[in-house]
């Protein structure tokens, strides 16, 4: 059982769950920039929420299979083709042997996924299948993946109906959380003076066309750090706020680093992270900021709202396109440069240290 | 050292800081707390911990809320930082080939003419000391070398390098470093082992760890090409001794 790209676009990759457990080895987790969207992806073809699949921006190309499948993609609405028809995002569509199947950019979120039934079975490195493309670790060869490669898959079972949410969702993501970015001050608050902190909350950022896999500077405001943009390194995570001198303040994302030394003004809370990846350029946002409790809170209230909805996905009538759920889904969102969002962050940092 | 510090890093982590400069003694504390937390988890007695990460000067674990919330952590932490310390471990001293000067090693003679010394004396006082290992982080198994003698001291290039070997042995400030991955670098090199800190196929695939000792030892290039066919083939080719604390 095999996929295989007849073309491929910039910027997929294979993601699972990610590469847990071994931070204090250096090593990333990599995975999904936006988990919750991956996780419906893959309960739409009936597979475990950390499956692997792929994760594009840009087009993410043209595929064929040499047995029956169903596929789904998630996260952002994009022009999805079986030769010339048309078919939804948001729900699973049957692929088979002799079609092919071809996924634009993304319109209006930056990230997408497609999972297909039995989940993709490349090998497991360090335990997880997640690509993480600085170090070169995992999916094929530790890169993008590119034409003519081919995807092994796992076992599937053939006669499962195709599903889709019990309710259409907005923009093809399963999370529907709203407002400022929400923020956690800390680890090194202390750095910044009481009117960087002032304008952490007060002014509005925006998403600048630096951004990858690793980490999105922000634009528009600059914070400048009173105590200097150098510390001994620390441990990072993904949504740490850090400040480098520039003063433009960098997110981290799924395959950050797993140490840094610039001081880190605050962490995104972990129910906004993907929303906050999600924007696309030139998208502008604040910050509120709000307790570690009040995001441990959110967070589980979160997790529990996608259990549901992944528990309560329905089957699909027979019939492959109704009407009332083509209405539901924006099939002509504008165009961005799918260009912009694959400029590496951190080019040539390779030597960051304390 | 200070009085330890809880530091909030989001609603999923937590990192308790012990100071806020390289030290041994406080590196030291830090390595022995990761070590009591992981023994806490492996007994079953702490739950929900996902991540234990000793880093120069403060301890960061990350932590799934459904399971553990970060208060309850907090004072868990607190409460181990308190105790008085346990006797140090013995550490793993790894002696580490290196070929010094060539191609990887291209700043050798630039850093001896800074330091007003010949290749041979630079040579030596790199062999000469041992370091520790601060910190793995960065990139999977990359070592932050510590204890370098002051005279080879040396800022960064301004402007890094586009693509650094693995193995390349460099200097960066007060740090010293075993590129474990290929890539940019802005880290003046002198020399290059063919031992690699991390290699995913092998068995082992991490070398070293925080709080182990390093010693290099000069080689010359046929030496260093067999052991590098030994490390292709998936060998791991130096084993650590024990040197009490």
């Amino acid at each position: 059982m095999t996929i295989t790209l007849i073309s491929a676009g910039p910027m997929l990759t294979i993601q699972d769950a990610g590469r847990f457990g071994l931070r204090h080895m250096g090593v990333s987790p990599a995975g999904p920039v936006d988990a919750a969207a991956m996780a419906l992806a893959n309960a739409l073809c009936g597979n475990e929420p950390g499956a692997a699949a792929l994760e594009f921006s840009g087009p993410a190309g043209s595929f064929r299979t040499d047995q029956a499948l169903r596929f789904a993609v998630t996260g952002s609405d994009c022009s999805i083709r079986i030769d010339t028809r048309l078919v939804a995002a948001g729900e699973s569509h049957r692929l088979n042997p002799g079609e092919t199947l071809s996924i634009a950019a993304p319109r209006e979120a930056t990230w997408a996924y497609a999972a297909f039934s039995g989940g993709i079975a490349t090998p497991l490195v360090l335990g997880a299948r997640a690509t993480h493309l600085r170090s070169g670790l995992g999916g094929i060869e530790g890169r993008a993946l590119r034409a003519g490669d081919r995807l092994p898959r796992g076992a599937d079972s053939a006669d499962t109906p195709c599903l889709r949410p019990a309710r259409p969702l907005t923009g093809h993501r399963p999370l529907s959380e709203s407002g400022p970015i929400r923020l956690i001050p800390g680890p090194q608050d202390d750095y910044f003076s009481a009117e960087a902190l002032a304008r952490l909350t007060e002014c509005e950022f925006t998403v600048t066309p630096q951004r990858d896999r690793m980490a999105m500077v922000l634009g528009r405001t600059t914070l400048s750090a009173a105590r200097g943009h150098d510390i001994v390194s620390d441990g990072t995570v993904p949504g740490s706020v850090q400040v480098p001198g520039s003063g433009m303040p960098l997110v981290l994302l799924a395959e950050s680093q797993t140490t840094g030394g610039y001081p880190k003004i605050g962490t995104v809370a972990s129910v906004d992270l993907a929303r906050l990846a999600q924007l696309p350029v030139g998208a502008g946002f604040r910050f509120q900021l709000i307790s570690r409790d009040e995001g441990e809170e959110l967070l589980l209230a979160q997790r529990a709202r996608l259990r549901k909805l992944l528990a309560d996905l329905v089957a699909k009538p027979d019939s492959w396109m109704r009407s009332e759920y083509l209405l539901s889904c924006d099939l002509v969102g504008g165009f961005y440069d799918p260009g912009e969002i694959l400029r590496p962050v951190m080019q040539g940092r390779g030597g960051e240290t304390s | 050292m200070m009085t330890p510090k809880l530091l909030p890093c989001g609603d999923s982590a937590i990192s308790l800081q012990l100071g806020e400069t390289v030290d041994a003694a406080t590196n030291a504390r830090i390595i022995a707390l990761a070590a009591a937390v992981k023994g806490l988890c492996d007994e079953g007695a702490l739950r929900g911990v996902l991540d234990i990460v000793p880093t120069y000067r403060s301890l960061l674990l990350r932590y799934d809320p459904a399971e553990i919330r970060g208060r309850a952590l907090e004072e868990l932490l607190l409460d181990l930082a308190g105790r008085p310390a346990l006797p140090a471990a013995p550490a793993r001293l790894w002696r580490v080939p290196c070929l010094y000067g060539g191609e990887v090693g291209q700043d050798l003679e630039d850093l001896a003419a800074m330091k007003g010394l010949s290749t041979d004396a630079l040579i030596a006082i790199h062999a000469g000391t041992d370091y520790r290992v601060y910190m793995i982080g960065f990139a999977p198994g990359f070592a932050y070398l510590g204890g370098q003698p002051a005279i080879l001291d040396t800022p960064r290039l301004p402007k890094p390098r586009q693509l650094i070997p693995r193995g390349a042995v460099g200097i960066g400030g007060q740090q010293g470093n075993i590129n474990s991955v290929a890539g940019p670098s802005g880290w003046r090199f002198l020399g290059w082992t063919p031992v690699r800190a991390f290699d995913p196929a092998r068995a082992e695939p991490f070398l070293f760890r925080a709080g182990d000792l390093i010693r290099f030892c000069p080689v010359g290039a046929d030496e260093a090409r067999a052991l590098e066919a030994r490390s292709a083939a998936g060998e791991m080719i130096i084993t650590p001794e024990d040197v009490p604390a």
